[in-house]
């Protein structure tokens, strides 16, 4: 046996990363969970009130609120992007011209910026001038982002799927290519329909990019702020309040930093036990589904 | 069950074009009796693959027509078509079992549960994969995946014919064998046609009753093994099968007689004279050569090289510049660098432009 040589100077080399990673999350993650256990009346003075924030917090209706509707924005997304753009890529040429065009035209929307896409749909759905909202009224149908929930829901759904889904179509797109020709060779010898083909080739075999999808589009939809903030402000009343404006109106607006910091701190848990549920899963979805039997 | 017949068949992957260098397939006629063992052997890119997808209807052919028995079947879809296709690399259905991926092929063409569990279970007995049957396919070794992917071409039982696209590339050299003896005794079962595709000369070898060697797009020769052993069609054939392959070596005809490198030797058949310009070849195997003590009666040569490769010896000798393999067993005494060749005349071939030519017995 050779004998290991054990050298501690090693750690020096892990130095610089450490360094790096505490300035750019350890450091202010911390000044968060320092502020969520303290509260001040001004001039710099803090007091430590341990829990409260958090129990506070909880325990408050407009948490509640906004965690739900955000829980529903999300679920509501995933459910449209996610089916939608597997049709979307199963349609698209696989050879051809038609390939960069698809590509192309699928990449724009994923090249605009946020608060730009915010006032595109802003403007699109406004009743006076926006073509959108001008053609809905001028058939006779009542919509009003500015005044009606439901209305202002329609609109930021309809933005983030016309914003997102082209993610999850590339994505896929980018899975079903990876599929060997002589797969789908053996399915037709095999004589399997090609509802058997989606199910039995094309979904398992795309089963890791969409399961980086989800991921995504779970984290990025949960996260949602500029577009909301842009169109509605999070209004009518409270109706588009997700979790993130609520915590900046609460952080800046209101300026109360303990229960601020409590929240973000509550929301970052939940992402993080959400993409773990997500990726739990779906990383053992094939290895369930069947055990045995014809 | 039904004898496949190819007409006129020519294929480009760049459609009809004027230019025949396009062509994978180049026009070639063939006809499949039902129930026989056929391989088809050429190297890399010569259109075996090709050739066996437009059997099962993966490609239409550019040109021609593809018959089952006399019905015209060159633009029916595979599926309808009844036929078994087995790919290199293992495919399977990852998601499913074992048994769900044998039973795949009979469930789709709406066969009873009281039908298919038998069959898969004999199958999988044959295939040595009982153990495993409930187990995910995606779980298992690259062997036994291939043996799934073989299974589901076996599990029809009354298929056109099944063709194998050099199935055995992943499988271990142990296990090849095994595979390849199990496949002979379906076939003797069963009776199926198949058509076996490598580049492997022995799996085609001990595989086959016919086999058809392919070279560029085209057939050169179809026959048994023992004729494509003895009587090449084409010097690619003589040089392609066997190890080491054909000697081949130009040489001048005259009736009865060549020249190779100015020594004269009497052959056994009178060939009718050629054209001035044709190339003309002496093609010989290996084993008919000989080595005998130098200054006997023969070619004198020089020996090169001598390699032992276990039951036999492949001597290399030069005579001039032009080289020739020898086998031999009896390599003892041989201690100069110098030898006699000796050739076998009654095994000695005559190429021109590459094709064999016959003679008359003097």
């Amino acid at each position: 046996m050779i004998e290991k040589q054990i050298n501690q100077k090693a750690w020096f080399m892990v130095l610089p990363v450490f360094l790096l990673v505490a300035f750019s999350a350890i450091i202010p993650l911390m000044t968060v969970v320092n502020y969520s256990v303290q509260d001040t009346f001004g001039n710099n003075q803090f007091f430590w009130v341990g829990m409260d924030w958090f129990r506070e917090l909880i325990h408050s209706e407009r948490f509640h609120d906004a965690f739900l509707r955000q829980i529903m924005f999300s679920g509501i997304i995933l459910s449209i992007e996610i089916p939608l753009g597997i049709v979307i890529a199963l349609a698209m040429p696989k050879e051809g011209w038609g390939v960069p065009v698809c590509l192309i035209s699928m990449a724009l929307p994923l090249l605009i910026p946020w608060n730009v896409v915010g006032t595109i749909w802003q403007i699109f759905g406004r009743v006076d001038i926006g073509l959108l909202g001008h053609s809905l009224a001028a058939l006779g149908i009542d919509y009003n982002y500015t005044q009606e929930p439901i209305a202002a829901w329609l609109t930021i759904i309809a933005m983030d799927v016309w914003h997102w889904t082209s993610l999850v179509v590339l994505l896929s797109y980018a899975g079903l290519c990876s599929i060997p020709d002589a797969y789908y060779q053996a399915a037709k010898i095999d004589g399997a329909s090609r509802l058997s083909v989606f199910r039995y080739i094309q979904l398992p075999k795309m089963q890791r990019v969409l399961l980086i999808a989800v991921l995504l589009r779970f984290m990025d939809s949960f996260m949602i702020y500029t577009e909301p903030f842009v169109i509605t402000g999070g209004g009518p009343g409270n109706s588009t309040t997700f979790m993130s404006i609520d915590l900046v109106k609460m952080a800046i607006g209101q300026f109360d930093l303990g229960p601020a910091a409590a929240m973000s701190l509550i929301y970052f848990l939940v992402i993080l036990l959400l993409c773990w549920i997500f990726y739990t899963i779906m990383s053992n979805v094939g290895e369930e589904s069947s055990n045995g039997g014809v | 069950m039904a004898n496949i017949t190819l007409k006129d068949i020519a294929h480009s992957y760049t459609g009809v074009s004027d230019n025949p260098d396009d062509y994978a397939l180049k026009k070639l006629n063939l006809t499949w009796r039902d129930g026989g063992a056929y391989a088809l052997l050429g190297p890399s890119g010569c259109g075996k693959t090709t050739l066996l997808n437009i059997i099962s209807g993966l490609l239409v052919p550019t040109k021609g027509q593809v018959l089952f028995d006399d019905e015209d079947v060159t633009k029916l879809p595979t599926e309808h078509r009844n036929i078994a296709q087995i790919f290199q690399f293992p495919v399977i259905y990852d998601t499913m079992t074992v048994f769900q991926n044998l039973a795949f092929p009979l469930k789709n063409r709406g066969r009873t549960k009281e039908e298919i569990e038998p069959r898969v279970i004999e199958l999988a007995k044959m295939l040595g994969l009982e153990k495993d049957l409930h187990t995910k396919a995606q779980h298992l070794t690259a062997d036994a995946k291939q043996k799934i992917s073989l299974g589901r071409g076996l599990i029809r039982q009354s298929v056109n014919a099944i063709l194998f696209d050099e199935p055995l590339t992943v499988i271990d050299p142990q296990l090849k064998w095994e595979l390849r003896s199990q496949l002979k005794y379906l076939h003797k079962q069963f009776g199926f046609t198949m058509i076996y595709v490598t580049h492997d000369q022995t799996e085609a070898l001990t595989f086959a009753n016919e086999v058809i060697v392919m070279y560029e797009g085209e057939i050169v020769q179809v026959g048994t093994p023992e004729a494509l052993f003895e009587r090449p069609e084409h010097t690619f054939v003589g040089y392609f099968i066997g190890s080491p392959g054909m000697n081949i070596c130009p040489c001048e005809l005259r009736g009865d007689r060549i020249t190779v490198e100015g020594h004269e030797i009497v052959l056994d058949r009178t060939y009718p004279p050629q054209q001035s310009n044709s190339k003309i070849e002496l093609g010989i195997r290996p084993e008919y050569l000989s080595l005998a003590q130098p200054g006997e009666p023969g070619l004198p040569v020089k020996i090169i090289k001598a390699s032992d490769v276990g039951r036999h010896m492949v001597i290399r000798v030069a005579l001039n510049n032009r080289e020739f393999n020898v086998v031999t067993s009896d390599f003892e005494g041989m201690t100069k660098d110098k030898a006699t060749l000796i050739i076998d005349t009654a095994h000695a071939n005559i190429y021109a432009n590459d094709h064999l030519i016959t003679g008359e017995k003097a």
